[in-house]
């Protein structure tokens, strides 16, 4: 497969991730909005919306307010934005539009109407539609997305760096949803292992899809050291970084024998995977999670610039 | 202005309906005109939800316009068909002969049959390929010819497109949505099926592959990217063919051969369906600002370890000049008579010919010897006055770029518009593939002018597609075995 190819669906594939991500992070913070609590608890919801989507400088510029219309405008249908629900699902579908023979049409077909859809979504639909619904809306194109990939897609390699793509962004996503909510969460002085703190760290899990998973694991009130575990060490919680990274590694490693090339893409996933795969969470914590996570997203955009020179960018 | 008298090719003028027809006809009046109107919608989403788009040149803002679609078929009978692609076989193999004529012994210019300052001096004619002998002497691998009928038994070739032709994805596609829409449409006619294209396409381009290629050389279609309007037919057509869809940057050229940069490393190239012109091709030989090219390419050609489809200045044959001597042409490398009429053509280098034009413009069609896409056209009738008179003065300025022919009646096909069903002036371009051997997949792209009156089929200029139904008669094998030589 051509080497712009492997870019496009490694794009394709981080885009939508992306739009999910962006959907779910909204979400949190839309339901958190909707809980007791002053206007700088309201405006501290939506503003680590902004600094999870690593937008804050960029939004200040554009004089963005944080409140729910200025802050879903922005990072859900904002066309000028590039990392918003919008321009993401455009960024699907113009890699995949440029790929069209590397994929295959059920794939295009649900990446293209998906944004012919959004395409015509602006804030008047989106409040007559109600944006949970949307948000929920991103989520299922999403998942239709993946189904749709996993039931079509031949084996080979080029499927390989759909999945990579998804992966790394998801591992992205969980690091820093992870890092900003923990953050704004303890340093609210209100309450804490209250009513409002338990809804607020439920509505994290929820966002992750991992609240009836923990429940399930734990049978026990929620603390913040084992929502971080589960979003960290847990192998078998679908976004949890250990899960992302052990799928990174696999798929490089597969990469790696069909092409009969030695990586560096290989080796740093498998150095990543293993400190996450013996880590533990006391550790974690004494060296201190935002320090931890804060190496973390490091280490995952160093692995994506590594992948880039190793597969899509041949001499 | 008056209304041309056309061939109906449903009605045959007050006849009654035509055999190819009757199935159609008795289908139609058991037909709820309001499901013909629903099935019209229904299209149209398909389309769009296959990405099915047309990006027109010069329109600003959304470059993805839906190409307008026909749902009633435009049928041909298997007589008719057999007729026509002898003449397509018969012409596209003259054609190939005179350009590898043309770039070697040019025997016909020698015995006068077509004037050599027509060849030698046309912006078409490649000086680099003389002396260059390409695998089974195919310049024109693929070729879209345009045909236009007249009458029951008249037929005429308007243009022979011999450098990128597209269209053909449409002609899939619309088969496609055709069968999905009246399934029960295809169970009472005999439709000869058209899905085999793009194996006879692959087929076609392996066969000429350079022998150092091997038993598995590697084919590629190169794409001048996103932004071309015919962008859909080249993802579409590498998708069918299993084969990469590559743009310049993706090529390179080392020691004389092509190379593909891909996921794995650098990978060898044999065959390329090119659908950029050859001024892009090669900035170290042709246009120095092409991005869209590969330096080396034409080194690498030259030297025979790589296959261009189509070759490198196959354009001469095509040149609307050039057009006026094809049945001559014919005749001079295979002593057959043409199959197959040209529309008769006046060249305005001639004076005659001049003088004949200037004096009839209001009843003739005048075209630039090198346009196309239906850009640049006069068409007399249908011109007022003062547009004639602009015209006249572009011709007096350069009378060799022009040619005229008359205003031809095109024949019309019942259409399925906003006020129910009425004829509309069709065209029809079958796509002849020539490697080892020619062939025709039996059908091809209906254009169809979609205004009421319109002669412009173009889709660049409104011109909508239909399905083209070859039927298969009791004589089904024969017709199947026309398309081959």
């Amino acid at each position: 497969m051509l080497s712009r190819a492997a870019d496009n669906l490694y794009w394709m594939a981080r885009y939508m991730e992306r739009a999910e991500n962006m959907a779910r992070i909204l979400d949190v913070a839309y339901r958190m909005s909707l809980l007791p609590g002053d206007e700088r608890q309201q405006r501290t919801q939506w503003e680590s919306a902004i600094i999870i989507a690593g937008c804050e400088d960029a939004y200040e510029a554009a004089g963005g307010r944080f409140d729910a219309e200025g802050v879903i405008g922005y990072l859900a249908l904002d066309p000028a934005n590039p990392s918003s629900i919008r321009s993401s699902l455009q960024g699907a579908r113009e890699n995949a539009r440029a790929m069209r023979a590397q994929i295959t049409n059920e794939m295009w077909e649900s990446l293209n109407s998906t944004w012919i859809e959004a395409h015509g979504v602006d804030s008047a639909a989106l409040r007559s539609r109600g944006a949970r619904e949307y948000f929920d809306w991103v989520k299922e194109r999403s998942h239709l997305f993946r189904g749709v990939t996993a039931g079509t897609m031949q084996r080979d390699d080029p499927y390989r760096f759909v999945r990579l793509g998804g992966f790394l962004e998801r591992a992205d996503a969980t690091a820093r949803i992870l890092d900003v909510m923990y953050h704004v969460l303890l340093a609210s002085p209100a309450d804490v292992g209250g009513v409002v703190d338990y809804y607020q760290w439920a509505a994290i899990l929820r966002s992750v899809s991992a609240f009836r998973a923990y429940r399930k694991i734990y049978r026990d009130t929620i603390t913040p050291m084992r929502v971080a575990e589960l979003l960290i060490l847990r192998a078998d919680m679908p976004r949890s970084l250990l899960a992302c990274i052990t799928e990174i590694e696999r798929l490089l490693t597969d990469l790696r024998a069909l092409y009969g090339r030695d990586y560096q893409s290989t080796r740093l996933a498998a150095s990543m995977c293993s400190r996450l795969r013996y880590g533990k969470m006391e550790a974690i914590f004494e060296q201190g999670l935002h320090e931890y996570l804060t190496e973390t997203i490091d280490n995952n955009v160093e692995l994506g610039s590594v992948i880039a020179r190793d597969f899509m960018r041949p001499g | 202005m008056n209304a041309i008298a056309a061939f109906d090719e449903m009605h045959a003028n007050g006849h009654g309906v035509r055999a190819p027809y009757r199935g159609l006809t008795e289908w139609l009046e058991k037909t709820d005109p309001a499901a013909l109107e629903q099935k019209r919608r229904e299209a149209d989403i398909l389309f769009r939800r296959l990405g099915i788009t047309f990006a027109v040149y010069g329109e600003g803002g959304d470059i993805e316009r839906l190409i307008p679609f026909d749902i009633m078929p435009r049928v041909i009978s298997a007589e008719e068909w057999r007729f026509l692609s002898r003449g397509l076989i018969q012409r596209v193999k003259a054609l190939n002969l005179f350009i590898a004529d043309v770039y070697g012994a040019r025997e016909i210019l020698r015995a006068g049959k077509v004037p050599a300052d027509l060849v030698m001096t046309n912006s078409q004619y490649r000086p680099e390929m003389e002396g260059v002998t390409l695998p089974h002497g195919a310049y024109t691998h693929i070729a879209g010819v345009d045909i236009v009928r007249t009458g029951e038994r008249e037929f005429h070739v308007l243009e022979d497109n011999l450098r990128t032709p597209s269209g053909v994805s449409y002609m899939l596609e619309d088969r496609e949505v055709m069968m999905r829409l009246f399934p029960e449409l295809f169970a009472c006619h005999r439709v000869a099926p058209v899905g085999h294209y793009p194996d006879e396409l692959l087929k076609t381009l392996r066969s000429v592959a350079p022998a150092s290629a091997g038993d598995d050389p590697a084919v590629v279609l190169l794409t001048p990217g996103a932004y071309n309007s015919a962008y859909f037919e080249h993802v579409f057509l590498a998708e069918q063919m299993g084969i990469e869809l590559v743009e310049g940057q993706d090529l390179l050229v080392k020691d004389s051969h092509v190379y593909m940069r891909t996921a794995a490393g650098l990978q060898r190239v044999d065959v390329i369906y090119r659908r950029i012109d050859d001024a892009f091709i090669d900035p170290a030989v042709f246009n120095p600002d092409s991005a869209l090219g590969c330096v080396g390419l034409f080194a690498a050609y030259k030297a025979g370890n790589v296959t261009l489809a189509n070759a490198v200045g196959a354009g001469i044959a095509d040149d609307k000049a050039v057009y006026a001597y094809v049945p001559d042409i014919v005749r001079f490398y295979l002593g057959e008579e043409p199959i197959l009429d040209n529309v008769p053509t006046w060249r305005l280098r001639d004076p005659d010919g001049l003088a004949y034009a200037l004096a009839h413009l209001e009843e003739l069609v005048v075209k630039e010897v090198h346009g196309s896409g239906g850009y640049g056209m006069l068409i007399g009738p249908r011109a007022t006055k003062a547009e004639i008179e602009t015209y006249r003065a572009r011709i007096l300025s350069d009378p060799s770029q022009f040619i005229a022919q008359p205003t031809l009646a095109l024949s019309t096909c019942p259409t399925f518009g906003e006020s129910g069903l009425a004829p509309r002036h069709v065209d029809l371009r079958p796509f002849v593939l020539c490697g080892r051997e020619i062939t025709v997949v039996p059908g091809g792209l209906t254009r169809v002018a979609l205004r009421a009156g319109s002669l412009v089929v173009n889709s660049s200029q409104g011109g909508g597609t239909k399905d083209t139904w070859v039927l298969e008669g009791p004589d089904a094998l024969d017709a199947a075995g026309a398309g081959r030589d």
